[in-house]
């Protein structure tokens, strides 16, 4: 059957809303700021027996796009047979071995059936506050297992045919930190399910569950058609390409990010032989993740090709076993975030020099993750005092052909926002004494790089631990067709004998501060677009003027 | 004695005028080409085409002078001074981008960096005083503004919603040399947490004082040469009014100025005609605008972003706008799906038909090419007549060709998906929110509106279509009509357990808004208060806004929010600590409202005298439609569709398995059967 031209492009709006809708009743109902400030979640509908993405929010966090495919196979793959899904069946789990990024990201997974039949997979997903592990916020840069991560939970049914396993919830409860964050979160989760649910339920009941199969084969077949046609138009031949990670939390070695895109046709083949092996440290990735990347990385590339696993149809993917992109348990992934940017950074100045007419700089490439614990004076030690403070700190963006790169943004892989220091400061014994964009950090260019930004951080009426998950302290963000680089990552704290820079860079676990200690962070910059020779002189002028350079 | 009222709403084409005698009930319409860059010339020339200057006792006018200066970067050159540590707050926003997927796009900042200074100063979140500020050194950092050229400053430092006392103080050092009333502290504008929202609301407001104040003065002093000696009042986003002086002191509150008061007008004639539940839909050039009105109360929203970064933060209408207007572009991506807008082919060239240089086709051109849009007589009177081959044939190349449809069936497609991106607006003030569309009506004004009110209550599943009268000049309407109305929102951010005082700050709220009514010098039929709170669980930072219950005993107030919190996700915490953010304070002084019956069609109007000579319009097939002059239809008329009613600001489509009637008040309901 031949769906019209019409019904398509209307059901294709329904059912991103369908998405959307649920994005936004996670952020306003979530309890961690992660979720709800930061929007680092994401929610889609999935079919019913590949799990391949079908529909993606246009709201969610870009990574888990690509990623969420997996989760739902592992859950596909798991409850077969007897124990195959029923109506009213939840499950969840956070394994990233299955289901790829980290021990973080709860994902529920909910089978939507129509007439008794399974129709097809809903998936909310979302970072939690914290999953126990060594580190409270759950980003532990020395961790060499993911045991010293969190607690692993495995695909299980949260809800049976309806009926809710309380000892599931009282198990992942426990694990954490944070309980009442942990619980509300949970909750914000199940609410944007029964909405995605009631949601789907009269799609289908309108235009019926055919048609709605239909669009969901046809939307697919036209993003690979998209990218096919996009591929096509590139030039046939082989590039090469590499970038560093400063090192993997544990020894203060680069790690080689390494990948060969050919263009052939209207294939792509990316190759990332040559890239490190699994390390010790939490920087590996899992195939589902790698696989993500990629499909971020296209989507920045090609923004009009639409959301679903079409786009990964006319792409092959070469990934070495023993890389640090395909780990196997229990290598540590927490800090997958740093690899997944260098990816796209790699892939980024390799489609540079393939249509040099599109080149964009490399952006900030980290997710700058600061936690700051402590327990508040005059509580006692029975967890209630506790307090965890967690955010993630942006940086700049590249020039592009538009002009100079964006200062101050967030990750690729990310839409998030960052928390009001107002809030911050009302929420944790801390005051920021310095809040400002970085000059001198955008990498020169004809259109320069944006600049990241210094933030000073002093604690308050209480002693704390400080943990930093960062990159980019060794290898600066770089430019393009001739643009310089971003300015590298800083991170300074300070104690009794003064400031100290840490041993790895931009990573720091469990340093102990005092009252009145600060914490210094100088975000990269990103890097420049074509030579700076060329820039318009009265564009350097106002760079001067404005103090962002000089 | 006669009391005249006047409503204006400049857009950027035409200048709408609604004339009310309160004293006969009568009422007048009046569309004037608006006059950009000498606008006291169209306003004065538009009303006096109306009555006499000196004859009419109040005009009330809807605004976007202000949204154009942000939207264009025509603002004035201001300065700002912060806490040390944060003059880039404006600049680095809450570190978002521009769209999600590209990695484009650049921010420039509303007020320049070399234009941001610092003072040392710092006050806590719970409001401690770390170092108070020294007046000289405020002083020189408002000299060197001065002498760098800022007409206008803005004050702004870190937790001063806990307390202004740090700023007040700065306030009063700027004051004392600062040469003109320019002047302002972010406590005064916007005492809610959250600084990039209450600097970039105080920046714009800086930016925009001597605009929009000089704007006024001048509007002001020429109304007044010609011999008007009444009140002259100001729209706000909110849809209440203010005096001029307010305007001038708060210009950022008229950034949804003209499109609140078409809200508001929207609110009172559906609630007039018995349908106090209705989604508004303005359909212009370049986007869909939609409102919610639920118990004739229009929904409030927080902030709008008015363009990436400038972000307006205080209370106002909520109106959601999407890029699917009459201009709204056709094209047929790569995937081979169908797309209509965001692009749009705006006034200049416009659509195809008006063959004014525009070859891409558009939603009007698919009317058009369907024969709903009468090409001999287009509305608002600036051409003689549209292009239909020309519309047919962008169509056909664009849209037709690329997806294998003739002409007829692209335009036909056009619609289709036009209308399911509308209906998509639709269900998210509605559905999402949490209203059942079956118990809404669908209010159109605008030019185009009424185009598509048929085939939108069909799509959405709304209970009928209300087409206003003059849907043209609704927002001129609702200016008269508006109610004087000034919020304040305060954070408190306390325990619910800890909320010993609510009372008291209800109380200061109160005191603190009404002179804002005494001074305005306008009489009013009654005086209200209302007051809500933002409230959530601890941890986390998204809040429901909970109407205060007649009991403010913390009992009372967890019951009111478990109530609001459950409809809006159907899971309680229990046991979970509840926490009040805000205190939301509105003074409403009522206006007095118009006798719809002075809109009413005329006694003695027939059906026979209504009708003019059909033509061909698609509907699925070419048919022979029936043709109605609009405005000459009597009370109690049937129009089964298909019909078409024409009237010179917009055109009434009445599918076929619709029905048409006229209410008393000369507005035609449409609903399916």
């Amino acid at each position: 059957m031949a769906l019209d031209p019409v019904t398509l492009a209307v059901l294709k709006g329904r059912l991103e809303q369908v998405a959307d809708e649920m994005d936004a009743t996670l952020f306003r109902s979530a309890f961690n700021p992660t979720i709800a400030e930061a929007h680092d979640a994401c929610h889609g509908l999935y079919d019913a027996t590949t799990g391949a993405t079908l529909i993606q929010g246009k709201s969610g966090l870009p990574i888990f796009v690509g990623v969420m495919a997996f989760g739902v196979k592992a859950v596909i793959d798991k409850f077969t047979g007897p124990n195959a899904p029923v109506e009213g069946d939840i499950f969840i789990f956070n394994d990233p071995y299955l289901g790829g990024t980290h021990l973080s990201d709860l994902r529920l997974i909910r089978p939507c059936f129509h007439n008794g039949t399974l129709f097809c997979w809903l998936a909310s997903v979302g970072h939690w506050h914290d999953v126990g592990g060594a580190v409270p916020g759950n980003y532990n840069p020395a961790a060499t297992e993911y045991f010293q991560e969190g607690v692993l939970i495995p695909p299980v049914r949260l809800y049976s045919a309806g009926r809710l396993n309380q000892d599931i919830v009282d198990i992942i409860l426990a694990a954490s930190r944070l309980p009442v964050s942990a619980f509300g979160d949970l909750n914000a989760h199940l609410s944007a399910l029964d909405l995605g649910t009631a949601r789907v339920a009269a799609l289908l009941a309108e235009y019926t569950a055919p048609v709605v199969s239909e669009a969901f084969t046809e939307l697919t077949a036209r993003a690979a058609a998209q990218l096919r046609a996009e591929i096509t138009d590139l030039p046939d031949g082989r590039w090469e390409e590499e970038d560093f990670l400063d090192n993997d939390g544990r020894t203060d070695t680069p790690l080689r990010i390494a990948c060969a895109v050919t263009v052939q046709g209207d294939r792509l083949t990316l190759d990332f032989t040559g890239s490190a092996d699994a390390c010790a440290g939490p920087v590996n990735i899992s195939r589902a993740t790698t696989i993500a990347s990629v499909y971020v990385a296209l989507k920045h590339l090609f923004p009009d090709v639409a959301a679903n696993s079409g786009v990964l149809d006319p792409v092959t993917i070469i990934l070495p076993p023993t890389s640090l992109l395909d780990a196997q348990r229990p290598k540590p992934t927490g800090g997958y975030t740093e690899t997944i940017l260098r990816i796209i950074d790699v892939l980024f100045c390799a489609f540079a020099r393939i249509r040099p007419h599109h080149a964009i700089g490399n952006a900030y490439g980290t997710i700058n993750a600061l936690s700051i614990a402590g327990n508040r004076p005059n509580g006692d030690s029975s967890g209630g005092s506790r307090w965890v403070m967690f955010s993630f700190f942006g940086g700049g963006h590249g020039g592009n052909p538009e002009g100079d790169g964006l200062s101050h943004g967030n990750p690729p892989i990310a839409t998030a926002i960052i928390p009001p220091v107002e809030i911050m400061e009302a929420a944790y014994p801390i005051r920021f004494t310095q809040w400002a964009l970085r000059p001198n950090s955008g990498g020169p260019g004809t259109h320069r790089g944006g600049m990241g930004a210094i933030y000073e951080i002093e604690l308050r009426d209480t002693a704390a631990e400080l943990f930093v998950f960062a990159e980019r302290a060794r290898y600066a963000p770089r430019g393009v067709l001739g643009g310089g680089p971003g300015a590298m990552n800083v991170v300074r704290y300070q104690q009794a004998d003064g400031w100290h820079t840490p041993v790895l860079g931009s990573k720091v676990v469990g340093v102990k501060l005092a009252e009145g200690n600060r914490i210094r962070l100088e975000s990269p910059g990103g890097g420049g677009w074509g030579d700076p020779a060329a820039r318009d002189p009265r564009a350097t002028a106002r760079d001067r003027k404005m103090g962002y350079v000089g | 004695m006669t009391k005249l009222i006047v409503g204006v709403d400049v857009g950027g084409t035409y200048t709408d005028l609604f004339l009310f005698d309160e004293a006969t009930g009568q009422a007048r319409v009046g569309k004037v080409p608006s006059t950009r860059g000498r606008e006291a010339d169209g306003f004065a020339a538009g009303i006096a085409g109306l009555a006499p200057l000196p004859a009419i006792s109040a005009i009330v006018h809807g605004t976007t002078v202000g949204t154009n200066a942000l939207l264009e970067r025509k603002g004035a050159r201001a300065g700002l001074i912060t806490t040390a540590g944060f003059r880039d707050t404006l600049e680095m926003r809450r570190r978002d981008r521009r769209q999600t997927w590209g990695l484009t796009g650049n921010f420039i900042p509303p007020i320049d960096r070399d234009m941001r200074l610092e003072v040392s100063e710092r006050t806590l979140a719970d409001g401690t005083i770390l170092h108070a500020i020294d007046p000289d050194e405020v002083r020189a950092a408002a000299q060197t503004l001065r002498a760098n050229g800022a007409e206008a400053v803005c004050i702004i430092f870190l937790h001063s919603y806990a307390n202004p006392a740090n700023e007040r103080a700065a306030l009063a050092a700027v004051r004392a040399i600062w040469p003109n009333p320019h002047v302002a502290i972010s406590s005064d504008i916007l005492p809610e947490i959250r600084e990039f929202e209450r600097t970039s609301t105080a920046a714009l407001n800086a930016v925009l004082q001597p605009v929009v104040g000089g704007y006024l003065a001048t509007l002001d002093a020429r109304i007044r040469a010609e011999g008007f000696g009444g009140e002259f009042l100001i729209v706000q986003s909110n849809g209440g009014v203010m005096s001029v002086e307010t305007a001038a002191r708060l210009p950022v509150r008229t950034a949804l100025s003209g499109p609140a008061a078409g809200v508001i007008a929207a609110a009172h004639i559906a609630t007039s005609a018995g349908f106090p539940d209705v989604i508004t839909g303005d359909i212009g050039g370049t986007s869909f605008d939609v409102s919610l009105i639920a118990g004739g109360t229009p929904a409030l929203a927080a902030q709008t972003t008015l363009d990436f970064g400038l972000v307006v933060r205080t209370p106002m209408i909520e109106i959601l706008s999407i890029g699917a207007g009459g201009g709204s572009i056709a094209w047929v991506d790569k995937a081979g799906i169908l797309q209509i807008g965001p692009e749009s082919a705006g006034s200049i060239p416009g659509p195809a038909c008006y063959a004014a240089g525009g070859t891409r086709p558009t939603v009007t051109d698919a009317n058009v090419v369907l024969g709903r849009i009468n090409a001999a007589k287009p509305i608002g009177g600036g051409l003689a007549r549209l292009d239909v081959a020309a519309a047919e044939a962008a169509i056909l190349r664009d849209v037709g060709t690329p997806l294998g449809l003739d002409a007829t069936a692209a335009a036909e497609a056009i619609l289709r998906v036009a209308n399911a991106r509308m209906a998509g607006a639709l269900r998210l003030v509605s559905i999402e929110r949490g209203h059942d569309p079956k118990n809404f009506s669908l209010m159109p004004f605008g030019g185009g509106g009424a185009l598509h009110a048929a085939a939108l209550i069909r799509e959405v599943g709304l209970a009928r279509a209300l087409i206003p009268r003059y849907p043209g000049v609704t927002s001129a309407l609702g200016c008269v009509i508006a109610d004087m109305r000034h919020d304040r929102v305060r954070t408190l951010n306390r325990p619910l357990t800890g909320l010993r005082d609510l009372d008291a700050e209800m109380a200061t709220a109160e005191a603190d808004l009404t002179p804002l009514l005494d001074r305005a010098g306008v009489a009013f039929t009654a005086r209200r208060v209302e007051h809500a709170l933002d409230m959530n669980y601890v941890g986390q930072t998204h809040t429901v806004s909970v109407p205060i219950p007649a009991e403010t005993t913390p009992e009372a107030l967890l019951a009111a929010f478990e109530a609001v919190y459950a409809g809006a996700y159907g899971r309680l915490m229990p046991g979970v600590p509840v926490r009040v953010l805000n205190l939301k304070t509105a003074v409403i002084g009522e206006r007095p409202k118009i006798d719809l019956f002075s809109l009413a069609p005329a006694p003695d109007a027939t059906m026979a005298a209504a009708t003019r000579p059909p033509r061909r319009a698609w509907f699925g097939a070419w048919i022979e439609t029936p043709v109605f002059d609009r405005l000459a239809l009597p009370v109690g008329a049937v129009i089964p569709g298909p019909a078409i009613l024409e009237q010179p600001d917009t055109t009434v489509v009445i599918e076929p398995g619709t029905t048409g009637t006229t209410d008393k008040f000369g507005n035609i309901i449409l609903a399916p059967g």
